[in-house]
């Protein structure tokens, strides 16, 4: 075989790993957020509608301002916000945070549509690339390794997390909460303090999650931006058994698989497209079978999330 | 945890008046600040919804597969289930209902007919019965996994109607073989609803009568409420667990095999418009009560109804109805914190904190 024959059907590979790169940001971003929630003992179940504003509000600002990075401030803001809507509505007594996720689901994504339809038409200024691929005379492998910054912040923010969370009195603190909020009661912590803070982080990450839809990739608001990665999140989460460092992987899987499809159908194999697009699904279905138990907790789960309840 | 949203009585329908009104309210202010006037949108809302011939068949028929998918979250909530699979049991049924159209075409539409409208339910019951196994037998979230089967059941109706089930004939998207035209069901007499509605209504009224008096129903019941009561009064918990997901499952199955004999005539893409999310809204602001699930169906309904008059009088976008719809859900689960607290609807005995 040829080196130029080599290198067209290493191409194929190179676009799957430049697309899963860019396909797993937003999954990763969401992950890191819920994982950091659930850990407190709340699922939030309505990330779909916070990175749908937070696409929406971080194309509006970047549009306004000129500067994409306010734009991603913005829409880290925003899913702050709804993040601490959720925290809110959950510490009242008798309120199922599962349900307050759906509801915030469906207000999140419409709100969104509603308040971003002027925006439709715009251009905003974009994220830049990072050219990792420099050194490479490939262009195939050349334009896979243009990645966005946030790709990089995600993926140094996930060690840092898992250091928080072992290593810090606040981590600790967070820990408590969402394994005995009995003990964290008895110790004298605010549990709805500690849920609200964490909530409100995983909500800023999901906006920020949104930012890189509208402001990188497919890089334009539209009311479909969205391929559900919001709500893939819980589902990343349980992949992921909890640990920020897994979020990384899960999050590359869960975009690699998407991007598998595409670009299977680009070298003429078109055949179980859709069926390839379900299998991280029904791997973390036999992920979830596999460690789920009658008689225990969901292996690595925090003990407070309802899920095991 | 859902049997909190289980009540009756007076209490339950004032806080979810409460809530709706309070939601109608909020989206009011949230209109004006963006400077139209409320006033003038909650009357049109009215028009949209009921206020002519047209808009009450727009919403009746909007209504009545919501009315089905909602009975999908309510009916294993009494058996203390958070059900979220409406929208891939409806996928399935609409599925099932087109095979068995096709492998059915040559008999009488009299017999056809209902064995469809059956393949469609039975569809829905296998596929929400399986997660309840799974919770019942290995412990697995039923939440979670109903979430992974909807996303399952979407790429699985991709995969048959771009290949194994597709007619090539239609060419503008993706579409399963048709059933034969003499199985489609007509509209109801006098309207231009199509006899999905009197399903939906049926259903909601058996479900009723069943969950309230029949012991089937209370057993579930008390399975929702205590699951160790339950066990220590000898109930069969995994026939009832699987019996409630199963007839939620065969309600949204349904929903999809009227979609296909009353609305498409084949399976595609169409069959996922979020019927199974606005089921859930429905079931929860109905508080998992079968015979509030037709008044919610037509509230939900209405409101979907005129969104298209908001869109023409006033410019708002289409997603106007969606954001009333996520106040009215954000309303009714907030206003469950309130149970107990508004003394003049508690009894003379109770103690008022």
């Amino acid at each position: 075989m040829s080196i130029a024959e080599e290198i067209g059907s290493w191409s194929v590979v190179f676009a799957i790993v430049g697309s899963a790169l860019r396909v797993s940001t937003p999954y990763l971003f969401v992950s890191l957020g819920e994982t950091l929630t659930e850990k407190s003992g709340r699922i939030n179940l309505g990330l779909e509608g916070t990175l749908m504003m937070g696409a929406m509000s971080g194309y509006a600002v970047s549009f306004s301002t000129g500067s994409p990075w306010l734009g991603v401030l913005g829409a880290g803001l925003t899913g702050a916000a709804f993040g601490l809507l959720h925290a809110g509505l959950c510490s009242l007594p008798r309120v199922n945070d599962i349900a307050v996720g759906i509801a915030l689901f469906i207000f999140g994504t419409g709100l969104a549509a509603y308040l971003g339809k002027p925006l439709i038409h715009p251009v905003a200024p974009r994220l830049p690339d990072i050219d990792l691929g420099f050194w490479s005379s490939v262009p195939s492998l050349h334009a896979a390794l243009q990645v966005n910054a946030l790709l990089i912040i995600g993926i140094l923010i996930a060690p840092a997390m898992l250091w928080i969370l072992n290593n810090t009195r606040w981590g600790l603190k967070l820990r408590t909460v969402g394994d005995s909020a009995d003990a964290a009661r008895a110790l004298g912590y605010s549990i709805n303090g500690v849920r609200a803070t964490a909530t409100a982080i995983g909500g800023f990450f999901a906006g920020v999650g949104g930012a890189f839809l509208s402001l990188y990739y497919p890089g334009a608001w539209t009311e479909g931006l969205s391929s559900g990665q919001g709500l893939m999140a819980v589902t990343l989460v349980i992949f992921a058994r909890w640990n920020p460092i897994n979020c990384v992987f899960a999050a590359l899987l869960f975009g690699g698989a998407s991007a598998l499809g595409p670009a299977l159908q680009a070298i003429g194999i078109a055949s179980n497209y859709y069926l390839y697009g379900a299998a991280p699904y029904v791997l973390t279905l036999v992920l979830l079978i596999r460690t789920s138990s009658t008689k225990h907790r969901l292996f690595g789960a925090p003990s407070e999330l309802s899920i095991n309840k | 945890v859902i049997g909190a949203a289980i009540s009756r009585g007076p209490e339950a329908a004032v806080l979810t008046a409460g809530a709706v009104l309070f939601a109608l309210l909020a989206f009011g202010i949230f209109v004006a600040l963006t400077g139209v006037d409320p006033l003038a949108v909650y009357r049109v809302l009215y028009l949209g919804a009921f206020g002519s011939r047209f808009s009450i068949e727009t919403t009746l028929t909007l209504a009545a597969p919501i009315m089905l998918t909602a009975l999908c979250v309510a009916i294993p909530a009494r058996a203390g289930l958070l059900i979220i699979g409406g929208e891939g049991a409806l996928v399935l049924g609409g599925l099932a209902s087109v095979l068995a159209g096709v492998a059915l075409a040559g008999a009488p539409a009299s017999l056809a007919t209902p064995l469809i409208l059956i393949a469609g339910a039975a569809g829905g019951a296998i596929w929400i019965a399986i997660p309840a196994a799974l919770r019942q037998f290995r412990g697995v979230n039923e939440t979670i996994s109903t979430l992974l089967f909807n996303y399952i059941a979407i790429a699985l109706l991709n995969h048959l109607v771009s290949g194994p089930i597709r007619d090539y004939a239609q060419p503008l998207k993706p579409t399963s073989w048709s059933i034969p035209p003499a199985f489609m069901i007509g509209t109801i007499p006098g309207l231009s609803v199509h006899w999905g509605l009197v399903y939906g209504v049926a259903a909601c009224l058996v479900a009723f009568v069943v969950l309230r008096q029949t012991t089937f129903g209370f057993a579930l019941s008390i399975l929702g409420g205590n699951l160790r009561a339950a066990q220590m009064a000898g109930l069969p918990v995994a026939a009832l667990v699987l019996t409630a997901a199963a007839l939620g499952g065969a309600a949204a199955g349904l929903a999809g095999a009227v979609e296909v004999v009353a609305v498409h005539g084949a399976a595609s893409i169409s069959l996922v418009v979020g019927y199974g999310y606005a089921g859930i809204l429905v079931a929860f602001v109905a508080r998992q009560n079968p015979l509030a699930v037709v008044g919610a169906a037509l509230l939900v309904g209405g409101i979907s109804a005129s969104g298209g008059l908001l869109q023409r009088r006033f410019g708002m976008p289409d997603a106007a109805s969606t954001v009333l719809e996520g106040c009215i859900f954000l309303a009714v689960l907030a206003s469950n914190s309130l149970y107990g607290r508004l003394p003049f609807l508690q009894p003379r005995s109770a103690e008022t904190k």
